[in-house]
């Protein structure tokens, strides 16, 4: 897959980051080092292995169904840069 | 030109637990702003989820009894996007590897059983609930829903009208509330509904362009809305227009569709498999333990209501809407009443006492043996049906069994017919006309007669015996 600067700018836009135009044309080449580097797996006969979600076969760290205590509300909103001393106040979302 | 209503369903059920998927605060609906919150569900630095096995129980619960395949190892993945009501800045959900796929519901439209297909049933964490400010100028968040077990059931496009829409939906309810899995209280947003639909020519194999509609908060919204809809994209599509991709949402107070106009941006998750959780593996033990656990489901219920119980199919849909109605009826049966008087005393008596006054049957006053007691007194001709109804009524507001409200109030009826010779004699006596006509062939006159006997016992003697002592005296 080739990176682009478009691809970058996009997934920059996406994980909210300012990224300088000077930056997006270093990282481009570097990326597509990187992804090509990668892209040598691809010419291993894969087709019969399932593809890695996890690196350890470990299965079903669960808990049981029990209430636990949390943080106070006052605990809660205290790392919130803004509050109405309930709620967590942010900007404006528009909707509608 | 004639258009086809297709219409598929993405509906959002919370699970019931005491606890978040991923943590242990409570999830009780309505408790104060921000006070169900702890590190892990407000995103903190350094937190760590941890399933909660209940959560994946339902969950397994749920995508059985809609019939899914259930894909016994499978994992949960990070759907990444920023919103303030989602402090990770990802939910994790399920999105290669739901923990159900390709199962269905059966519905009964007029008279007739469709199958609805499901694509899906994942798990999945619930956001937070933000608040914007009416004049704009900001938005409050409640985190007290952040991390709220969630499944979301996807339906195929089989759905072909809004009121197939409605039976769905309906039909899902009832199977969650029969298996225990959720309240479904749309009100409190625990069953929530978006709807996507589109219309095409009759015939053709394509889908049309589709508009998606979104927080639905009624049942009867739901087919509303989609109502609309249907007449917003024929009035479209006849005039040779094309129906805009876009999400809309239902406007209660004019009842019409209208778009959010949001920024249509096209959605890019980014879906990685969630690297804090391990993968799920439910063995054949564990998926036999639930699929035992499953109730009679609804429409089996209703089926064997109709079949083994001959009740008509009016009842037996009424009766089985709802777990505790069909609970509360079954124990009346069970109690040695007749299907079809438990049927009519439930649906009736029972049911419009409840919604007169906004209870639920789990907490209605008179317990199904109580009811059970009150039916037996007016099959045994001990009080009429219509004095039934009220010391119904009186049992309803004082909890007391039939029996102790018919001797308290005088409601015994009289059957005895050496008490009601003389009464029967004395009516005969005053109103010879009456006794003319029916004899000169006017059946009906003995109405008359057995008034007069029902007025002199203010309504206690027992008409079939009155009938009878009156016809003995004047046929000769």
């Amino acid at each position: 897959m080739k990176i682009t600067e478009d691809t970058i700018r996009h997934v920059a836009k996406l994980a909210r980051l300012a990224v300088s135009d000077e930056d997006v044309a270093k990282l481009a080449p570097q990326l597509n080092d990187i992804m090509g580097y990668n892209e040598q797996l691809q010419a291993l006969p894969l087709d019969e292995v399932p593809p890695t979600s996890h690196p350890f076969a470990l299965y079903n760290a669960l808990r049981d169904d029990e209430p636990r205590p949390g943080l106070t509300r006052e605990q809660a909103l205290a790392n919130a840069p803004d509050s109405d001393g309930e709620q967590v106040r942010v900007p404006a979302v528009l909707e509608g | 030109m004639a258009f086809e209503t297709v219409i598929g369903l993405e509906v959002h059920v919370e699970l019931k637990t005491k606890s978040k998927i991923f943590c242990g605060c409570r999830t009780d609906f309505g408790a104060p702003p921000n006070t169900n919150v702890c590190p892990v569900c407000l995103g903190h630095p350094g937190t760590l989820p941890v399933l909660n096995q209940e959560a994946v129980e339902l969950a397994l619960k749920a995508a059985t009894a809609l019939n899914c395949k259930i894909n016994q190892d499978c994992k949960f993945d990070r759907k990444n996007y920023f919103y303030p009501d989602l402090p990770k800045g990802y939910q994790i959900s399920q999105y290669d590897q739901p923990i159900g796929e390709h199962g269905y519901i059966e519905i009964d439209v007029n008279g007739e059983r469709k199958r609805i297909g499901i694509v899906r049933v994942h798990l999945e964490e619930d956001a937070g609930k933000s608040m914007h400010a009416p004049d704009g100028s900001h938005t409050l968040v409640d985190y007290n829903r952040t991390g709220v077990p969630l499944i979301e059931i996807v339906s195929e496009p089989d759905i072909r009208s809004p009121e197939e829409a409605r039976l769905y939906l309906e039909g899902i309810r009832s199977i969650m509330q029969y298996c225990g899995i959720s309240d479904c209280r749309m009100e409190e947003g625990s069953l929530r509904c978006d709807a996507n639909i589109s219309l095409r020519p009759v015939g053709q194999k394509e889908f049309g362009q589709k508009a998606e509609l979104k927080n639905i908060n009624s049942f009867r919204f739901v087919q509303k809305g989609l109502e609309y809809e249907v007449e917003r994209q024929t009035q479209i599509l006849s005039q040779g227009g094309t129906v805009v991709q876009e999400t809309r949402r239902f406007d209660e107070a004019t009842q019409t569709t209208v778009s959010m106009r949001s920024k249509e941006e096209a959605h890019d998750y980014r879906y990685f498999p969630e690297p804090d959780l391990v993968r799920l593996r439910v063995d054949d033990a564990w998926l036999q333990r639930v699929r035992e656990s499953l109730p009679e489901l609804p429409l089996q219920k209703r089926d064997r209501y109709q079949n083994e119980l001959q009740l008509p199919a009016y009842d037996a849909g009424v009766l089985t809407s709802d777990i505790e109605i069909a609970q509360y009826f079954e124990a009346v049966v069970d109690a040695g009443i007749d299907p079809k008087s438990a049927s009519n005393w439930v649906m009736s008596d029972v049911l419009g006492y409840a919604n007169a006054n906004g209870l639920t049957l789990s907490a209605f006053p008179v317990a199904p043996a109580q009811l059970a007691g009150l039916i037996q007194q007016v099959t045994a001709g001990k009080i009429s049906i219509k004095q039934g109804r009220d010391v119904f009524k009186i049992m309803c507001e004082t909890g007391k069994d039939a029996v102790t409200v018919i001797r308290e109030q005088g409601f015994e009826q009289i059957s005895d017919e050496g008490a009601l010779i003389a009464i029967v004699e004395e009516a005969i006596a005053n109103n010879p006309k009456s006794v003319e006509d029916y004899r000169a062939g006017k059946e009906k006159a003995i109405g008359a007669l057995v008034g007069q006997v029902m007025k002199a016992t203010k309504g206690k003697a027992n008409p079939a015996v009155v009938n009878k002592l009156i016809l003995e005296r004047i046929q000769a």
